[in-house]
């Protein structure tokens, strides 16, 4: 069920209905019924592999909340214990309970794995083994269960808090069910935890006037960003990218801009109709972009866009990478082979480019993304590594306050993430590589075509593009209300609000690309 | 408080529908130029009631039968309510919509269209059931020959589907904002201009005659409806040379009107009886005949009519003749108009006049 799908504007409403009549104690079993209706509507037949995660995630849980449990009842009952059987038994429940952690990553993850990458894993042997002339392996196709990205990192992400006892205690199987489960975010995330979630998500709910009207505006503008922008343009970028020799030259710099703005607008135009859903509902989810268009470093970027994915990987891959064993190992064997500076920083970047190859990995079973990761995870490590010479120039010129220099490293990282992004539109790595190579081998012809053609021969008509235009300014004026101004529509005065409500509605309506004759785009995003 | 916060909910709500609705208006297809077809369903809602006859099928029936004819030789009112590729299904619907606002005694249904057993096209879909009032009939048509990627909502709200003719509406769409012109007389389009049959097609071969499942219970459920209202159904095939008319479409339609008591009558085949020269009867070389053919089919077949159903001579009813009397003059300033063009032209330009 797509978000902008007539299907799932029936079933809001009528979960909005059914959650504000049902008694406020029943709200929260209410979602969870909700979510699995949303989830057989969407993927029904796939909603074993939902299920196989709460059920494996919550089994994993209960066993470690036992073995604490049993630890701590043995330490009541000898308060007098030695020191040091006391730390053998702790030792012991430890590692017992890494066990049960092991083993939840391993099924979730094979899952995940199977489902998702067994594909590009047998393609890639079948090249290799291509090469030395042997037999292909037979494919297999598997057809990717909605959101499994997503609530698998969700219940990984919780039996990794109840590893490290972060966890709530005696947490039922319902509400874990509702957590992994709960359908505004089961598609395209924000990734919650648990911690953040279950605040709100189980709290009875009073009708809030203020929630509802501001989760349902925010909604809306998801749905402008993703019908009036995003779809509208994909046509455009298909068109741009099926053949970089088509295309080349200035046209993949627009290309990059015109994905730049449809990632944007999809990305977070999904995201705002979750957050917005939920807090409609009274529900509370994580944000997951920070005006990442103002960015001023690639670093800076990664903390404003898909925000939970990062945190994500930082707090569940990238800090136990960084304090492992075998690091610490490795850190040792670096300070004294590098010396102390660069060898402090040596298992550092390691952690950081594996981090970047499983975020590439995660986003998509295909070397793009991949090489996007690896790219990503590059392009940081030397940004750090150039960081004190930038530091050194900066402060030599004095260029810290200059409103001009914050505004080249914003196009510069603009450009620079652009140029990253391409490995997602491009056919494969190669392609990507021909277009880059064509921005400066063949701009000037490029240009001289742009001139004479414009940009009627990409499916779009000038008016297409006036709607676009016109929609990124009213975009960027809002964020700038919001953000400076702290613009809220509940500060609207009645008239106000429903006017703006109906020109927004009226505008998606009449302004969207979307009904008969256009390609249903999923979000993009629901793809991973 | 409380009645005044409502008040305004219910002032807001109401301009806001309005705003709405006054956009949809403006940005829904007008068919007042070009494809005129399209107008023809909604047409229907702005005559008097009480017809004698209700005529459905495809393109055919609104090509094929006079209605002005029949009221001139035989004082049988009726109307209609054919559309372009129209669908089986969408013949039971328009049927079962006619019959909300009037019983006619006979409903005649052009068989062509049982060749079609899955939905063919968007545009025809639309061409056929935009025109029809919001109805639960509406939307089931709407419902059963959605093509894919159609959505039924779409047709409840049009906007929906037309959203994006903001960028190229037409001098039309303002000029015919708040109503429209008739562009049929009760249903029947005009064509005056003359395209003789040349060569006769065979027809290629079918790897199954058998009319469709789907098309088999339409035919069964409009029987079924006429059965229910007491309507006289009844069958007919145009006096047209394409698309091929199988013998074996021609024993199957045969045999179903023997099993229910049906009348059908095949105008191709009683051609000659009929008079029908396709030298001279059909303006496109035998898909459809022009108006001579058409006052000849309705010449035909009010006969058969007033002998088998016993239609009234409705002419001696002073309001009805007066209704009829208009449309009468509107049709033969029409015929006239567009014999001239074509006389003077070799074609036809004026299917409505007023243009």
């Amino acid at each position: 069920m797509f978000f902008t799908s007539e299907i799932f504007i029936i079933f809001l409403a009528a979960v909005f209905v059914g959650y504000y009549t049902v008694f406020r104690r029943w709200q929260w079993q209410f979602l969870l019924a909700a979510n699995f209706v949303f989830y057989a509507l969407s993927d029904a037949g796939n909603l074993v592999y939902i299920a196989a995660a709460i059920v494996t995630t919550y089994f994993a849980s209960r066993r470690m909340a036992r073995l604490n449990a049993e630890l701590e009842s043995w330490a009541a009952a000898n308060p007098g214990a030695a020191k040091a059987e006391t730390r053998e038994r702790r030792a012991a429940v430890k590692a017992k309970r890494r066990v049960w952690l092991v083993l939840c990553l391993i099924v979730n993850l094979s899952a995940l794995a199977v489902v998702k990458y067994a594909g590009f894993a047998i393609a890639t042997a079948n090249g290799v083994r291509a090469a030395f002339g042997a037999e292909p392996f037979q494919m297999i196709d598997f057809v990717l269960p909605m959101g499994i990205s997503f609530f698998t990192f969700q219940s990984l992400g919780y039996i990794i808090d109840a590893y490290r006892g972060k966890a709530a205690k005696g947490e039922s199987f319902f509400r874990l069910a509702a957590f992994v489960s709960f359908f505004p975010q089961l598609i395209q995330g924000p990734i919650s935890r648990y911690s953040d979630l279950s605040g709100t998500l189980f709290a009875p709910h009073a009708f809030s006037p203020e929630d509802f009207r501001e989760g349902l505006f925010r909604a809306l503008c998801g749905f402008f960003k993703k019908l009036v922008v995003a779809d509208r343009l994909f046509a455009a970028i298909r068109a741009l990218t099926a053949d970089p020799a088509e295309y080349p030259g200035v046209y993949v710099l627009v290309a990059m801009i015109a994905y730049a703005v449809t990632l944007y607008c999809d990305f977070t135009g999904g995201i705002d109709i979750a957050i917005g859903v939920a807090r409609a509902l009274g529900v509370r989810v994580a944000e997951n972009f920070n005006r990442p268009f103002y960015s001023v470093s690639i670093a800076d970027y990664w903390r404003r866009w898909h925000i939970t994915m990062g945190t994500w990987f930082r707090d569940y891959l990238f800090y136990p990478l960084s304090l492992s064993k075998p690091t610490q190992k490795l850190l040792k064997l670096t300070k004294k082979t590098f010396g102390p500076k660069l060898g402090m920083r040596v298992p550092v970047y390691i952690s950081t480019a594996f981090v970047w190859f499983a975020t590439g990995l995660w986003h998509g079973a295909s070397w793009n993304f991949i090489a996007w990761g690896v790219a990503n995870g590059l392009v940081i490590i030397i940004s750090q590594e150039l960081s004190p010479v930038f530091a050194v120039v900066t402060k030599r010129f004095g260029l810290g306050s200059r409103t001009w220099w914050t505004a080249f490293r914003v196009v510069r990282t603009f450009w620079l993430m652009s140029f990253l992004r391409s490995f997602d539109i491009y056919a494969n790595v190669g392609a990507t590589f021909r277009a880059y190579v064509s921005v400066f081998s063949g701009f000037g012809a490029s240009v001289a075509r742009l001139s004479a053609e414009g940009l009627a021969a990409l499916g779009l008509y000038t008016a297409d593009y006036v709607v676009v235009g016109v929609s990124v300014a009213l975009m960027a004026l809002g964020g700038h209300l919001i953000h400076a101004r702290g613009f809220r529509v509940s500060n609207l005065p009645f008239a106000g609000r429903f006017a703006l409500f109906a020109a927004v509605c009226l505008a998606i309506v009449v302004f969207g690309a979307y009904g008969f004759g256009y390609d249903a785009n999923q979000f993009i995003y629901n793809r991973f | 408080m409380i009645v005044r916060r409502i008040a305004a909910w219910i002032a807001a709500s109401a301009l806001s529908v309005g705003a709405f609705l006054a956009i949809q208006n403006l940005l829904v297809p007008k068919y007042m130029s070009g494809i005129y077809e399209g107008a023809l369903i909604g047409e229907y809602y702005a005559e008097p009631r009480g017809h004698d006859i209700v005529f459905i099928g495809d393109c055919e029936v609104y090509e094929t039968v006079s209605p002005v004819t029949l009221w001139e030789e035989y004082g049988i009112t009726s109307y209609i309510r054919g559309g372009p590729q129209q669908l089986i299904w969408h013949s039971y619907y328009l049927l079962k919509d006619a019959l909300k606002y009037e019983k006619p005694r006979v409903a005649v249904f052009n068989i062509l269209s049982m060749q079609y057993d899955e939905p063919q096209s968007e545009a025809y879909n639309r061409l056929n059931l935009d025109g029809m009032r919001l109805s639960p009939e509406k939307l089931e048509a709407a419902s059963v020959g959605a093509m894919p990627g159609e959505s039924a909502l779409s047709y409840a709200f049009p906007i929906l589907r037309f959203h994006d003719r903001w960028s190229e509406l037409t001098d039309d769409d303002f000029t015919y904002y708040a109503s429209r012109r008739h562009v049929s007389v009760n249903g029947y389009v005009m064509r005056a201009d003359i395209k003789p049959v040349g060569r006769i097609p065979e027809g290629r071969k079918l790897a199954d005659y058998s009319f469709g499942d789907k098309a088999m219970e339409y035919l069964d459920k409009m029987r079924e409806l006429c059965e229910e209202n007491g309507v006289e159904l009844m069958l007919m095939k145009a006096p047209t040379i394409w698309p091929h008319w199988y013998d074996q479409w021609e024993e199957q339609t045969l045999a179903y009107a023997e099993k229910y008591g049906l009348i059908y009558v095949n105008l191709l085949a009683d051609a000659e009886k009929a008079g029908i020269d396709f030298a001279t009867d059909t303006y496109d070389a035998g898909l459809h005949t022009n108006v001579y053919g058409a006052e000849k089919c309705a010449s035909y077949l009010g006969q058969i009519m007033r002998d088998s159903y016993g239609l009234p001579d409705r002419r001696g009813e002073p309001e009805t003749a007066a209704l009829w009397a208009g449309k009468t003059d509107y049709y033969n300033k029409l015929k006239s108009v567009q014999e001239k063009e074509f006389a003077e032209t070799g074609k036809i330009s004026t299917l409505v006049l007023g243009e």
